[in-house]
């Protein structure tokens, strides 16, 4: 690929019940971008919001932050999904040399919302939605299958969830941080076995922006901040149906994985990335990602989190910011991951600092039980 | 830099008004066979997949991993782009980055709407702001309706006018087999119709269709061993208005203006009517096809009627306006757009089989929908 780098990150706190409209937290994160890049609004020349009809309450929600990202009177357009696909067609759009500096905005306002019944209308509508699946129902599944087939434990779970809501103390923009110990995860409310509340993530509203500029643009005048390089990024989809897949492995991350890394060079993810953002949405699924992404073998996950090298500190720190265990704006939580990297790779992560970053991934996911992936590899280092 | 991209194949289900013989998987895969089909390329072929519709009409979120059984996604990328109504332009545009990027070799994008399934102008509604506009935005037909009655005011254009678009772009439905409405019209046929809303009448407006297209990007290395005359992209452009309906200026049409502008200066476009030789446009109302050739540069304000009466956007024309029968003869509309591409693209393909104008070297397609979001797309049967 050709060279493009990110130049400019934005994010609002992240909370439950924003009083602004979630065109007040877009406006919030681009302006916060374009300040973080050094830009104005007529530096950018293309806008990507991501949207999600469902999650927003209207149709063609991406009129309504149409102006807030700064797209009136430029090319824009719209994904609806996880901020790191809309991240990675910003990517498509800025390496395509039609455009200069590419704005990509995510926002969420599921506070308004009733995310149990908008997850629902994933399902099929004949077949599966009239069991009431959700977010959590169906992601309980898919833990029970994990687990039961690895023999990964509910405390090896836990132990994510009390690392994530600890690191986020170091994390302003987190919403929920917490000191709670594994004991406290175990003798929280069940909510679908095996999950409890202490397993998953909470319901939060906030935005965040970034800006990618192509290897001219990034180099063409002193930009405010050290460019970020971007070294591979790749997607790729599981089945639809629970029952057609794999539950307990993502192909799909596997796939995305490999050939992000083979475009980064990367051939020994846990030694060669020094910090990791991953799209934990529910305890267990840091564990599985890890698998994924191959920091460790399958089935392995438990005992990597139990080895302490995704903690601070660690051989490789994953979710320094506290994760998405610790704030899960929805469509906004991977494009988060993102200016994570971003901010530990320049070395202006404060508290959560990974020292001497030099390589750091981002992970999003999409869909039912993270149908889909998206993994990005980034440097502070140009070649 | 970017790569030099071009479409390679198109694919369109039928259309009708209900497709009960298919699910939306069904219908998607029908225009992702065809399109295959017509690229003689299998799905192993396909590097990655872009779909588009609009969520509020099927009530399926997350349609990218939904669609996976009918778009044949599973294990490849896929993602999920819309805009409403413009959708298809959208997906045409992001088919075409994900190649021109370098990314991808081989892309398929599928539009598809199962309009059936929705209450649509209900559903179109709730694209206004809940607290300031919905209570009286009732759909797509009042606001084109108050664009012509003003343009008629302005420039003494007539219904007649409108209705010689709806004659054209209905009888050239004709000889498009794809089409859903195929019916020979009058004008007088036109005007007696009913009112739907001054001066709209029923046969200056567009159906609603069940339907899907898919439409395949390749860049330059494949393309012209996938297909022997490949439809070369040259620009895409895309501009939209404001987020609220009170803030539009109604009358100059500012971003059907800056969209023509971006696009032809892009494609290297001085003069549009002697430039293009076939337009495949979305003209949801015949209206639109009056008022919005000005806006396009094709002639000078308050000079439409004047061509559409001497028959210069007809067949025989000096630049044919959709050959297809266009939106006003088929819009299953996250496919409508798409199919505007396709189209486009098979005139410059040679493939347009009755609908075909002779010899096309540019083509020009563009979408419309949401806040005034157009889009635009320049195809040539030269590369860029």
């Amino acid at each position: 690929m050709d060279k493009a780098a990110i130049v400019g990150v934005g994010q609002t706190k992240y909370e439950r019940g924003k009083t602004g409209s979630f065109a007040e937290l877009v406006f919030e994160a681009v302006t916060k971008a374009l300040a973080d890049a050094g830009m104005e609004s007529k530096d950018i020349g293309n806008v990507v919001t991501v949207t999600n009809d469902f999650w927003d309450g209207r149709t063609i929600s991406c009129m309504a932050v149409a102006e807030a990202s700064g797209s009136y009177g430029r090319d824009a357009t719209n994904v609806e999904g996880d901020g790191t696909l809309g991240a990675f067609y910003g990517l498509m759009r800025a390496l395509s040399g039609v455009y200069s500096n590419t704005m990509v905005v995510a926002h969420s306002k599921i506070s308004e919302g009733s995310p149990r019944a908008i997850f629902n209308c994933a399902f099929d509508p004949v077949y599966d939605r009239i069991l009431g699946l959700d977010a959590i129902s169906s992601s309980a599944l898919q833990a029970r299958a994990y687990m039961k087939k690895f023999g990964v434990t509910e405390e090896q779970c836990a132990r994510v969830s009390v690392k994530n809501h600890r690191n986020a103390w170091n994390n302003s923009y987190a919403h929920v941080p917490l000191d709670i110990t594994v004991k406290d995860v175990m003798q929280s409310p069940k909510l679908a076995e095996p999950i409890k509340r202490l397993d998953t993530s909470p319901i939060s509203d906030g935005a965040c922006a970034i800006v990618i500029a192509t290897e001219e643009e990034a180099k063409k005048k002193k930009r405010a901040k050290k460019p970020i390089w971007i070294k591979g990024v790749a997607h790729c989809a599981d089945a639809y149906r629970l029952g057609e897949r794999d539950l307990s492995y993502s192909n799909a991350l596997e796939a995305a994985a490999r050939k992000a890394y083979q475009m980064a060079g990367i051939t020994d993810p846990l030694k060669q990335i020094d910090v990791a953002e991953v799209y934990d949405a529910f305890s267990y699924m840091e564990l599985m990602w890890y698998e994924g992404l191959g920091f460790c073998g399958r089935g392995q996950g438990g005992k990597l989190i139990e080895s302490g090298q995704t903690e601070m500190g660690g051989e490789l720190p994953v979710n320094p910011s506290g994760g998405v265990l610790s704030a899960h704006p929805v469509g906004v939580a991977g494009l988060a991951r993102i200016a994570e990297a971003v901010l530990q790779l320049r070395g202006e992560a404060g508290k959560r600092q990974v020292p001497r970053a030099r390589v750091a991934l981002a992970h999003g996911i999409n869909g039912i039980c993270g149908q889909t992936h998206c993994v990005w590899v980034l440097s502070n280092e140009e070649a | 830099m970017a790569r030099r991209t071009a479409i390679v194949g198109v694919g369109q289900t039928y259309h009708k008004s209900k497709r009960k013989d298919v699910n939306g998987q069904e219908l998607i895969n029908e225009a992702v066979k065809r399109a295959l089909d017509d690229a003689n390329l299998s799905l192993k072929d396909i590097d990655a997949i872009v779909i588009g519709n609009m969520d509020h009409f099927e009530a399926i979120n997350y349609v990218d991993g939904w669609s996976v059984d009918g778009s044949g996604a599973f294990m490849k990328p896929i993602m999920k782009v819309t805009t409403g109504g413009s959708t298809g332009g959208t997906l045409g545009a992001c088919g075409y980055y994900h190649v021109a990027s370098g990314f991808f070799d081989v892309v398929m994008a599928i539009g598809w709407e199962k309009n059936s399934e929705s209450d649509t102008q209900a559903a179109i509604s709730t694209c206004a702001d809940p607290l300031v506009e919905r209570d009286f935005f009732a759909g797509a037909i009042g606001p084109n309706a108050a664009e012509y009655a003003m343009y008629m005011k302005d420039y003494g254009a007539t219904e007649e006018d409108a209705a010689l678009v709806a004659v054209r772009d209905h009888n050239n439905a004709l000889n498009n087999p794809h089409a859903h409405l195929r019916t020979k019209i009058t004008v007088e046929d036109v005007l007696k119709s009913p009112v739907l809303c001054w001066p709209i009448k029923l046969l200056d407006s567009c159906p609603r269709s069940d339907g899907a297209c898919a439409v395949i990007y390749a860049c330059e290395e494949k393309a012209p061993k996938i297909a022997p005359k490949p439809a070369w992209v040259h620009a895409t452009a895309v501009s939209h208005d404001y987020t609220y309906f009170g803030d539009f200026d109604w009358e100059s049409m500012p971003t059907l203006e800056a969209v023509a502008t971006r696009v032809y200066k892009r494609a290297g476009i001085t003069k549009p009517l002697q430039e293009i030789d076939v337009m495949e446009l979305y003209l949801p109302f015949s209206t639109n096809g009056v008022i919005w050739m000005e806006h396009m540069w094709v002639c000078g304000r308050g000079d439409a009627p004047k061509l559409v009466r001497q028959g210069v956007f007809n067949m025989d024309g000096e630049l044919p306006v959709n050959p297809s029968g266009g939106v006003l003869s088929t819009n299953p509309i996250g496919a409508t757009a798409l199919i505007r591409i396709g189209e486009a693209a098979l005139q410059i393909m040679g493939k347009a089989g009755a609908r075909q104008v002779p010899d096309v070297k540019t083509a020009m397609a563009t979408a419309f929908g949401s806040c005034y979001w157009f889009e635009a797309t320049i195809l040539r049967s030269t590369k860029p």
